[in-house]
């Protein structure tokens, strides 16, 4: 099974039996696999502050829960966590963060370590599916023996990789008593302060704990090399992979706290230390506070992912013989599929100039040639909080040149406080929804606007309307993204307006199971004056060939709006 | 043994996913330790895809680095080229002649190039090469040619034709077995004239 699922099984066989989470890729097979264990709860929370506080708060009902987000999701979840380090935990509580070295699926490449250091909350990292499995078992036992949540770190790798995991029989439930306990759960600076140095103490006693774990373990090397290696998570199989037995290495399973005495002893077994860890060097500054000399970034990168290659190189081994032939191979970027409702929204927003400020999902593709439409994509949420303050700086000429897009889904998650800000503080701001009823970008996921729960079922569908509505928008306005007319005169009428304005550009994603494709358009060639018009639209199904576009057949889902960019009518065919 | 080394690349929305999962099950069936490693998230946008599967007595990275691949699966004429680096030397390439324009060759950013296959082979790299649209399309869907090649794929595997086939039923939606095997069959049998 793939490390998320094993992390699935394990929370599952470990007694969870509450999980909330907001999606994100490396972590979000974790929730849905677990989704289909049917005497669990799991659900889809608007976004990671929501979903960690929720799983605290089935924690303090009695019952083990967890929460799992990517690593950008903890920056959202980070405030509900460093106050969940003082009160501790009831039912034990698990929070599942995937980093993303590599930035394969993401907008930065954080190393979380730094949030179980920071918050005092103890660390997990597997290193493959097994391990998954294993530690996520374990977290709970850690979480309720010393009274706090435990943070179980994935990484790409780890997560999206299929390896043999022998799982084991289910625990029992746990159905710990609610107890009122204000000093424990309501942290007033007066209670707060006298839980600290009971946070204190508990770091000690888990380092102490974290001596003689077996979730830690030294690897004695046969002799053949003197040295010896810490690390933790994927990079262990890199070194394994290149040295095979012939090093000693001390494998890291709980990277917070780490054990002092493990680590010195380690040292003096061998005549040098490499410490081997992707992106930050955690692990090597604190050997060298602890007066263990270490190498490690000196040798290794702090950026990107690591590989066998990796190690190797570092280690001065030779790279292996391969072929290489001198032909340029154009780049394959991701891009908006076709029939994507995206495209056409951005067609009209680049033809009319407009500055966008953009936000995360499969929208961000709309800044890729040939559409470039968008000016600036930071993090979830930040394109209606970023409008509001580049109106109030820019003034009237801004404001009637400037929009912002965000998804359903990111709009849910972080968009709203950012629209209140708008209405509120009254910037002439033009703010476009892009429904395409459903999270796209992270495979498929439903959200509060999309009327179904994370086992497709019927849910509380939030009406965006009425939303925007009642928080003062006074101009909430819908449009097809498929009608290139009506969008570009909508967004020139609102854009113009002296107040906030909404506008969604409302059509489900096109890869929805319920949304059937009409037959695929093609082109007359005698009508085509290769003016290329149609070429400035982005759409994947359309090529250039023998001086006339072609339509692919195996692609074109005939959406149509081709058809209205051609001034010859040569598009023909389509409808069902 | 020694760990070999399969990648499959191609175009996300080929259904390299249903060929790694294939291996992935025909493999431990067969008792070796295996690891199948691929990045989802951007897979359905049409962006370039890979996926590695390793398998061997012990297995231990996720990854294929330079010059480590057996062999190279391409669901896209020019995907294998993109990876040649990771072939190792007098390693195997099987490509689907598909062509499928990335979108600067579609803007007219830059250019397909068309020789690729006759590129790798002057560099006296094995290349099977076919038209496995055609062959899924023969099989009954268009959406077989994964299977297709995995059934090429199979021929330089030291595995029984029945094993393959047991782990297709394994895999696949019962409705849709009679024209996977099928797909495998054709890919099975195809020699390059
Ligand atoms: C804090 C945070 N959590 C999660 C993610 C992962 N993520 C990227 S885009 C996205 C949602 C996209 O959905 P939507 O806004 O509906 O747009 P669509 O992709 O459907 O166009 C998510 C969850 C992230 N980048 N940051």
């Amino acid at each position: 099974m793939i490390g998320n699922e094993a992390v699935a099984r394990g929370l599952y066989d470990g007694g969870c039996a509450v999980i909330s989470s907001y999606p994100g890729t490396p972590s979000t097979e974790i929730t849905e696999c677990f989704a289909k264990f049917d005497d669990a709860y799991c659900e889809w929370a608007p976004n990671e502050k929501v979903a960690t506080e929720s799983a605290f708060g089935a924690s303090l009902r009695g019952k083990r829960s967890a929460c799992c987000m990517k690593h950008v999701g903890l920056n959202v979840a980070a405030d509900p966590l460093f106050t969940m380090s003082y009160t501790g935990v009831n039912g034990g509580m698990v929070i599942c963060v995937a980093d993303d070295p590599g930035m394969h699926s993401s907008q930065n490449e954080q190393d979380s370590r730094h949030y179980a250091v920071a918050s005092k909350i103890p660390m997990l990292e597997p290193s493959d599916s097994q391990e998954a499995y294993d530690f996520a078992r374990a977290a709970f036992e850690i979480s309720e023996e010393f009274d706090t949540p435990v943070l179980l770190k994935m990484c790409t790798r780890v997560a999206h990789s299929q390896s043999i995991v022998e799982t084991r029989d289910k625990a029992c439930d746990v159905e710990k008593p609610y107890e009122k306990l204000p000093q424990k759960y309501i942290m007033s600076p007066a209670n707060a302060i006298r839980r600290h140095p009971f946070v204190e103490e508990r770091c000690r006693k888990i380092a102490e704990m974290s001596e003689t774990s077996p979730l830690n373990r030294v690897e004695k090397g046969d002799g053949s090399r003197d040295f010896g290696v810490i690390t933790s998570s994927t990079s262990y199989q890199y070194i394994k992979e290149v040295f095979g037995d012939s090093v000693s290495v001390l494998k890291l399973g709980i990277v917070n706290p780490l054990p002092e005495k493990l680590i010195k002893d380690f040292a003096s077994s061998v005549s040098k230390v490499y410490v081997v860890e992707e992106l930050d060097p955690v692990i090597e500054s604190f050997c060298k506070n602890i007066g263990v000399d270490v190498e490690g970034k000196n040798l290794f990168s702090v950026t990107g992912e690591f590989s066998q290659k990796t190690i190797a190189k570092a280690f001065g081994l030779e790279d292996k013989e391969n072929v290489s032939i001198d032909t340029e191979i154009p780049v394959r970027p991701p891009m908006m599929c076709s029939g994507c409702p995206h495209r056409g929204l951005f067609y009209v927003l680049a033809k009319n100039k407009l500055t966008v400020l953009g936000d995360i999902g499969c929208y961000t593709l709309g800044s890729a040639p040939p559409l470039n439409a968008l000016d600036m994509t930071l993090c979830m949420g930040a394109s209606v909080s970023g409008l509001h303050g580049f109106n109030v700086a820019g003034g009237k000429e801004t404001e009637k040149k400037t929009v912002c897009v965000i998804g359903d889904s990111t709009f849910m998650h972080s968009g709203i406080t950012g629209l209140v800000n708008v209405a509120y503080n009254m910037s002439n701001s033009t703010v476009i929804i892009l429904d395409n009823s459903i999270t796209g970008m992270t495979g498929h996921q439903q959200n509060p606007s999309t009327g179904y729960n994370i086992k497709g079922d019927p849910a509380g569908k939030v009406s965006l309307e009425k939303l925007c509505a009642s928080i003062g928008i006074n101009s909430v306005r819908v449009v097809d993204p498929y009608n290139l007319e009506e969008c570009d005169r909508v967004v020139k009428e609102e854009i113009e307006k002296d107040e906030p304005s909404v506008i969604i550009s409302r059509r489900p994603c096109v890869l929805l199971k319920y949304v059937k494709p009409k037959k695929p358009l093609s082109v007359n060639p005698d009508k085509c004056k290769a003016c290329k018009r149609c070429m400035k639209f982005g759409c994947p199904s359309i090529s250039f060939k023998d001086n006339h576009a072609v339509v692919d057949p195996t692609l074109c889902v005939g959406c149509g709006v081709c058809t209205q960019l051609c001034p010859f009518d040569a598009f023909e065919g389509g409808e069902d | 043994m020694k760990t070999k080394n399969i990648m499959i690349v191609g175009v996300g929305g080929q259904g390299s996913l249903l060929a790694s999962k294939l291996l992935g099950r025909l493999l431990v069936d067969e008792g070796y330790d295996v690891k199948v490693s691929e990045v989802h998230g951007m897979s359905q946008r049409g962006g370039s895809v890979v996926t590695y599967v390793r398998f061997g007595d012990k297995v231990y990275s996720p990854i294929i680095e330079d010059g480590e691949a057996d062999c190279i699966v391409s669901f896209e004429k020019i995907e294998a080229a993109r990876y040649l680096d990771k072939l190792k030397k007098g390693g195997t390439i099987v490509v689907n002649t598909q062509q499928i324009d990335p979108m600067p060759v579609i803007i007219g950013a830059a250019k397909y190039p068309e020789d690729v296959i006759e590129r790798m082979e002057e560099k006296g790299v094995h290349v099977d090469y076919l038209d496995a649209l055609k062959f899924a399309n023969e099989a009954g869907s268009s959406k077989a040619v994964n299977i297709v090649l995995m059934g090429v794929l199979a021929k330089y595997f030291d595995i029984a034709y029945d094993k393959w086939i047991a782990a297709i039923e394994k895999c696949v939606k019962p409705q849709f077995v009679d024209i996977n095997k099928k797909a495998f069959e054709l890919g099975y049998n195809y020699t390059r004239s």
